[in-house]
């Protein structure tokens, strides 16, 4: 029985009954893809196609065909790379952290969260990959591996080798949390199949569930290896993007070199996750007619969440100028100086408009409760946090300690390519996922709905 | 078997019975009729198969060796991997260098100074360095051709001499022209041609001419020379538009003897002062302590009103030109310690030189008229009547021999049209140029390094060239050529250098035999013969010359005048087939493979010209004595208003692939007079175009930001005063509790180097910023070349840069203004390359450990190990480490920027002790470890600890100055040690006692007041040093 409060709205709306979330979770796994789903999934499948062959150009030729230079020796493909390791962290956040501070409202929400973390982290990790300008070799090399060539080992002062135990970790733990999530639902599914005599169909997530059974000790030992998974993916929201920052952090450039990175890349990664999170969200429960499910609560709550990231982004951001101003060190200072004047300023004012004055009309209730605006900001806040991380990487390095090496960067079709093969990969494989996964943990939901008795007269 | 009616046919024609197959119903194999060719038997199928075998083993022998085999008897001194260093001598045009060949395994790789001759005293400069690749040029000729058709030696010497003999029998006149010759031995196989030819006579000229000091001096000691300078003996140095650190007369001289006066010690705290008057920013302009903008119309008023001043006779020919008066005041002090010497070509103007210099006391001092120079003989005079003549139809036959008139001449393409109407035009020339593509007869020379020659660059200083390697193709020396085509029985030009050698030079009484004297002359290359003084007494008529300039000089110009200059790189065009030279970054404006016109801001903004910090701009109409040449604008601080300047060596069409079609010609815009005129004052017209174009620059930002912790100097007062003065202005940090040097504030714990620990040094007051160290480093690390766009996507591979920083009038805390040139601003060069720090950023961020700290101070690259994350490179606080985008090596899209790595013939020049670099590799300056590592094998090999200088790197080898000194500083004998004053001892604690112990960490305790470390504050502890740069100013900032 779950306990109710008349202070707070229900999570469930429409008076679902625990069949209701069977039949209307279940039904887009069962039923054939709509036209939409069609339509999109191949805008999707076209994009990947146009990013894998900027990708077999970029391994072919060499690097040379981003627009990269002596100066600038990271930019769209280390943004990207943050930027989608950032995204990820909101999955993370919401089946981790808030199942841990037991908040009911991440149910509906988790499963397409998670779902968006292991896509988000594979997209990230493509470009560590793909910038290496010998991948054959860096696959094999940063990976410590014991060898016979006496003491040679990777380098375990490098933050990008923290990087790569921070992602493999990360990845690995998502995966496994999402998946066992999955485990129940699968059983529901291969359950319905069953019933309905769809042989196939029941014999796959048969064994998609690892013949899961529905037993109270299963369901027991469910429920603690969810919470043991929480238990270890909580400190990784907050390491995951503490040791991206690092990358930048331990470096001597100026304008990387801050202690501040690491919160202010964490609140950055949660901030853009909840962000793409509602993106994702507000398209599938109108595609999945799901609205009953993902209420304006949901994303109300979500939008709450945004504002209180978004601000502590924006106190980072003015900290790093206090900072560069009382510090007095003359290179950090025209580093911040050129950031926000200097040829990229635009790109640092868009991220400020994007990322500290726009999540500011959540403050409105009216806004923070309407589908089009939360929409809107929603891919508003992810445009600014890219440039963030554009303006971090960029306008640090084009003009760091020798006027003599200043330079400017400029994106190529490549540079591009590779960005729009990650968003093709990435829809792709949400699409499948929402076509073949129940998009909402049905398990979960069942237990925060009233039971049928209290259906709403 | 059941017993069965079925029938079964052999074919239709048994069914049929058909008549032709019952005839053979009873042979086994039935013949059809098909008749077998009877020739082929199958003892033809032998015969073939065995003249086949026979052929393809035939031909198999003749195929080009691909594969090296070892030899079956060594020769001597050819050991493979070990090289050999031949004396030889570089010329080429009027330009010479005494130099060391470096050839290993049969082919030269790297071309030194040779530090024996008196002349050039070991320096070199970019164009010498980078010569050894266009000894593997690919648009080399193979062999002799007539017309276009390829053809023998014997052939074309008996047509030649048909037709020379033809010409000689009816009277018909003969040229041989080239440019200034300065080999003895050569003027003497000109004179036996002569001798057969009676009607030849020899035409000197040279591309950049100096014929006006040549009359100058004509007319003020009787004879037509051009004397030695002396810039050592110099306190001060006024140059009126005298390029002499870059182009002028013998650079690489000047800029060693410069250099003495330049660099400022402990012990020594004095320098030289130098006074440009110029309009272009040249060089020497860069280099000066006061640089002056002047037109070239002011350029004789200058030179007048300094005469002057200092003669006293109180006319005044021009005002206000800033420092003009100070200049000649302190001229005048420094008698017999001064020299003015002036780039101009008019005659009249370097008269009144000659009578300044006559008045200071020059001559004798600064100035050697005992020792002529006998480069830059060129007559201009004779060059244009020669024109003149072939146009005129006066001339019969023609040789070129070591030159190209119809690029390089300002006639050259009336005299290539006119070529075609005569009846015998031969030329030596290496490759197919302009000149040798509209003759007749193409007999090709051999490239210097494969060649016998002598030369007498200076009155008896004399110099031997040798061959480092077998003629490649079928070329023959082109004194060769004149030997055979003069009917002389001995034609070989080895033999007869050596016979002018004895009987020349060879004193059988000295007690050494003639061949041992040979050898030792040979192994020096060079030879110096005592010479008499020769008096020299000044008798020019000055009031005449005075008038001259008075009446063509016109105090205020109106309009735009334009100067026209040599080329850094390319000098006068004949190596632009160079990728070395096209992608060397111009010392001032950092451009690469282009041409361009300098323009002030003030005219460009007139004209609506706009450059960005990408090197956008737009094409200008340039017209000067009536032609019109299309180039890009380039905005040039220092360029005076009202002068525009534009180079020579570029516009060349038939040079090759390389070379060929950057930028235009700009020999025909020089002024046709008595002498050639490189200025020209009326009559100049820039058009701005609407084409866009961009300009591949190295540097795009101008100003070093006021950056002390870069870019530290001083004045010579304020050091004087103060040597450590820098030193309270160096950035602090703060510790918990007090304010310290950032050195000492550390999070690691520092190392020691138990061996050696190698450091460098860089003057920046003596760097003259030429950029032979450049060439030098990427021919010795085999350094790609990446052509003009990757130049314009930043990605130069040069391991070693020259930084060119310009002055602002701003304060540096106006970052917007700081960024902005001053009109007229002072400019430093900083040599920048891998500071190899001791708590190096790169080596902590690789996550592959591919970049790392050797025992004796190195940052070294592991190639194999590289994955090119590039982190290191963006965490390099210098910027100096350079990423293979592409594949360059065996790639076609590179074969025509970088030959070098892409043709068979081009890879002969690659440095087989350095790796070539794999596409997504990081690459930097590794301090030549391959030199550190063979120097330290032969001390080994040797029992005996390294020496101090036996290592030297290819930049230190190749600084004509000195300002590179590289060396262990755990050496307390080392000079660099000496030169850093450091003090090798610390003081420890050990059981109460202090102790001195001998310091091997990475911290050297380095007291020479002028040394600081570049970023000192950021505690990456670099290996090398800087000098500050001092300029000798006076302490109050004058207004001009």
């Amino acid at each position: 029985m779950q306990a109710t409060s008349s202070l707070r709205e229900s999570l469930i709306t429409g008076g679902k009954t625990v069949r209701d979330v069977s039949e209307d979770i279940s039904r887009q796994v069962e039923g054939k893809p709509t036209r939409l789903w069609w339509v999109a999934f191949s805008i999707s499948v076209v994009l990947l196609m146009f990013g894998v062959y900027c990708l077999v150009t970029v391994l072919w030729e060499g690097i040379g065909v981003w627009g990269l230079n002596k100066t600038v020796g990271w930019a769209w493909d280390i943004t990207n790379f943050v930027w989608w390791v950032g995204i990820g962290h909101a999955g993370t956040l919401i089946s981790a952290i808030l199942l841990l501070f037991r908040q009911k409202w991440r149910m509906s929400i988790n499963r397409a969260a998670e779902a968006m973390t292991i896509f988000a982290v594979i997209c990230a990790a493509t470009f560590p990959l793909v910038h290496m300008g010998r991948l054959w070799l860096g696959l094999y090399w940063v990976l410590p591996l014991p060898n016979t060539w006496g003491s040679l080992w990777a380098n375990f002062n490098s933050p990008l080798l923290w990087d790569v135990f921070a992602i493999t970790t990360y990845f690995t733990v998502s995966l496994v949390f999402w998946y066992i999530g999955l485990i129940p639902d699968f059983a529901v599914i291969r359950d319905r199949a069953i019933r309905m005599g769809n042989k196939t169909r029941a014999s796959i997530y048969n064994a998609l569930s690892f013949g899961w059974d529905g037993a109270a000790k299963t369901w027991m030992r469910y429920e603690s290896v969810a919470l043991i998974l929480a238990g270890l993916s909580t400190p990784l929201v907050l390491s995951v993007h503490t040791i991206v920052s690092f990358d930048f952090a331990t470096s001597v450039v100026p304008g990387w070199h801050t202690t501040i990175f690491p919160p202010y890349f964490v609140a950055g990664a949660i901030f853009s996750g909840f962000a793409m999170v509602l993106t994702l969200l507000i398209v599938t429960r109108k595609v999945f007619k799901l609205e009953d499910y993902i209420t304006i609560y949901h994303i109300e709550l979500m939008n709450i969440i945004i504002i209180i990231t978004g601000s502590i982004v924006g106190i980072a951001y003015i900290t790093e100028f206090f900072i560069a101003w009382y510090g007095m060190v003359p290179a950090e200072y025209y580093a911040f100086y050129n950031r926000a004047t200097g040829p990229y300023w635009w790109a640092y004012w868009s991220m400020m408009t994007c990322n500290v004055i726009s999540p500011q009309l959540f403050w409105f209730k009216k806004l923070r409760t309407n589908i089009v605006a939360t929409f809107v900001l929603s891919i508003i806040v992810n445009i600014g946090m890219w440039f963030e991380r554009f303006v971090i990487i960029v306008t640090s390095i084009h003009r760091d300690y020798l006027p003599s090496s200043w330079s400017m960067f400029y994106p190529t079709m490549y540079d591009v390519g590779e960005y729009i093969l990650t968003f093709g990969f990435f829809f792709t494989a949400f699409f499948l996922f929402a076509k073949f996964f129940p998009v909402i943990n049905m398990a979960e939901v069942k237990s925060i709905i009233k039971s049928s008795s209290e259906k709403k007269h | 078997m059941s017993n069965t009616k079925k029938t079964y046919w052999k074919g239709l024609p048994q069914l049929k019975n058909d008549s032709e197959f019952v005839k053979h119903a009873d042979k086994e194999f039935v013949d059809l009729g098909v008749q077998e060719d009877p020739g082929h038997s199958r003892r033809d199928f032998l015969k073939m198969m065995g003249f086949s075998v026979a052929a393809a083993s035939l031909a198999a022998c003749e195929a080009p060796i691909r594969k090296a085999i070892p030899y079956i008897n060594k020769p001597v001194d050819a050991d493979p991997g070990i090289p050999n260093y031949y004396a030889s001598s570089y010329v080429n045009g009027g330009d010479y260098c005494s130099i060391v060949v470096k050839v290993r395994d049969g082919r030269p790789i790297k071309i030194e100074g040779n530090s024996l001759s008196k002349v050039t005293m070991g320096g070199t400069n970019a164009q010498v360095e980078a010569s050894v690749l266009s000894l593997y040029d690919n648009y080399r000729l193979r062999g002799p051709k007539i017309k276009d058709a390829s053809a023998d030696w014997e052939t074309v010497d008996k047509e030649v001499i048909a037709k020379l003999t033809e010409i000689a029998a009816k009277g018909g006149q003969i040229r041989i022209v080239s440019n200034t010759v300065l080999s003895p031995s050569t003027k003497a196989v000109i004179d036996k041609f002569k001798a057969k030819y009676p009607t030849t006579s020899h035409v000197q000229y040279d591309s950049i001419s100096n014929y006006g000091i040549l009359k100058a001096n004509k007319e003020s000691f009787g004879t037509a020379m051009i004397p030695s300078y002396d810039f050592s003996k110099a306190k001060v140095i006024v140059s009126i538009g005298a390029d002499f650190l870059g182009t002028w007369l013998s650079p690489i001289e000047f800029t060693k003897q410069f250099a003495v006066n330049r660099e400022v010690t402990n012990d020594k705290r004095d320098m030289s002062r130098l006074y440009q008057f110029e309009s272009n920013l040249s060089l020497t302009g860069a280099n000066a302590d006061y640089r002056s903008m002047i037109k070239p119309s002011q350029e004789g008023l200058v030179v007048a009103q300094i005469y002057n001043i200092l003669s006293g006779n109180g006319v005044n020919s021009i005002d206000k030109i800033a420092y003009l008066e100070k200049a000649a005041a302190e001229l005048k002090a420094n008698q017999g310690k001064a020299l003015v010497v002036c780039g101009s070509n008019d005659k009249s103007v370097q008269l009144v030189v000659n009578a300044i210099n006559n008045l200071l006391g020059s001559y004798g001092t600064t100035i050697l008229p005992s020792a002529p120079v006998n480069f830059r003989q060129g007559n201009d005079e004779e060059m244009a009547a020669f024109v003149a003549d072939v146009q005129g139809g006066k001339v019969e036959g023609v040789i070129f021999y070591n030159c190209n008139p119809v690029y390089d001449h300002p006639k050259g393409e009336a005299l290539g049209a006119a070529l075609k109407n005569i009846s015998l035009t031969v030329s030596t020339s290496t490759t197919p140029d302009e000149t040798a593509s509209t003759s007749a007869y193409l007999a090709p020379d051999h490239h210097y390094l494969e060649s016998w020659n002598d030369a007498e660059p200076k009155v008896n200083s004399f110099s031997l060239s040798q061959p480092a390697i077998t003629p490649l193709f079928k070329t023959r020396q082109a004194q060769e050529s004149f030997l055979v085509w003069a009917g002389e029985s001995n034609t070989d030009y080895f033999s007869f250098v050596k016979e002018y050698w004895r009987s020349r030079f060879y004193n059988a009484g000295a007690g050494l035999d003639f061949q041992n004297f040979w050898d030792k002359c040979l192994y020096d290359g060079v030879l110096e013969v005592a010479s008499a003084a020769t008096a020299y007494s000044f008798a020019g008529n000055v009031d005449a010359a005075l008038a001259t300039i008075n009446s063509t000089y016109k105090a205020s110009g109106s309009g735009l005048e334009l100067v026209v200059y040599e080329s850094y790189g390319l000098g006068n065009g004949s190596q632009a087939n160079n990728p070395l030279l096209q992608e060397l970054p111009d010392p001032i404006t950092k451009a690469t493979w282009d041409h361009y016109v300098t323009i002030s801001l003030k005219d460009a903004t007139a004209l609506g010209i706009e450059n960005d910090a990408e090197g956008r701009t737009q094409l200008v109409n340039l017209t000067a004595s009536g032609k019109t040449i299309s180039v890009a604008a380039l905005v040039q601080p220092g360029q005076a208003p009202g002068t525009l300047g534009v180079a020579l060596g570029y516009g060349r069409t038939k040079v090759g692939k390389v070379g060929e079609n950057i930028g235009a010609n700009a020999y025909p815009l020089l002024a046709v007079g008595e002498t050639l005129g490189y200025s020209i004052l009326t009559g100049v017209k820039v058009e701005k175009t609407d084409t866009a174009f961009q300009l591949a620059q190295t540097q795009i930002h101008q100003t070093y930001m006021g950056r002390e912790n870069v870019i530290q100097e001083s004045l010579l007062a304020d050091y004087n005063k103060n040597p450590e003065e820098w030193r309270d202005r160096a950035a602090k940090v703060t510790s918990w509790d007090k304010k310290v040097e950032p050195s000492t504030l550390s999070l690691w714990k520092g190392h020691e180097y138990k061996n050696h620990h190698w450091g460098m040094s860089i003057d920046l007051n003596t760097c003259t910023g030429c950029g032979a160290c450049v060439v030098a480093c990427n021919v010795e690390n085999n350094v790609a070349i990446v052509g003009k766009q990757e130049v314009i996507n930043r990605r130069e591979m040069h391991w070693l840069r020259i930084d060119r920083y310009y002055t602002s009038d701003a304060s540096p805390e106006d970052y917007k203004a700081a960024e902005i040139a001053s009109e007229n601003p002072e400019v430093v060069f900083q040599p920048m390359l891998c500071q190899h720090c001791n708590n190096a950023p790169c080596e902590t961020v690789c996550p592959v450990a591919a970049t790392t700290h050797s025992t004796e101070g190195l940052n070294q690259m592991t190639y194999n190990r590289c994955i090119g994350t590039r982190y290191c490179a963006n965490n390099c606080p210098y910027k100096v480490r350079r990423f293979n985008w592409f594949k360059y090596h065996d790639n076609q899209q590179f074969t025509q920027a970088n030959p070098a790595m892409n043709t068979d013939l081009g890879r002969m020049v690659l440095n087989p002790e350095v790796t070539v670099r794999s596409r997504g590799v990081m690459e930097k300056c590794s301090f030549c470890v391959q030199r550190i590592q063979t120097s330290k094998l032969t001390a080994k090999k040797e029992r005996r600890p390294l020496q101090d200088g036996e290592v030297v790197t290819a930049c230190q080898a190749a600084c004509s100055t000195g300002a590179i000194v590289f060396g262990d500083m755990n050496n307390p004998e080392s000079k660099i040690s000496k030169l850093l004053d450091i003090d090798h001892y610390k003081e420890v604690e050990k059981d109460g006692k202090v102790e001195k112990v001998f310091n091997y960490g990475i911290d050297k305790n380095y007291k020479n007041p002028r040394a600081y470390r570049v970023l000192e504050e950021i505690g990456v502890k670099p290996n090398i040093f800087y000098l500050t740069k001092i300029r000798n100013k006076d302490k109050e900032k004058e207004n001009a």
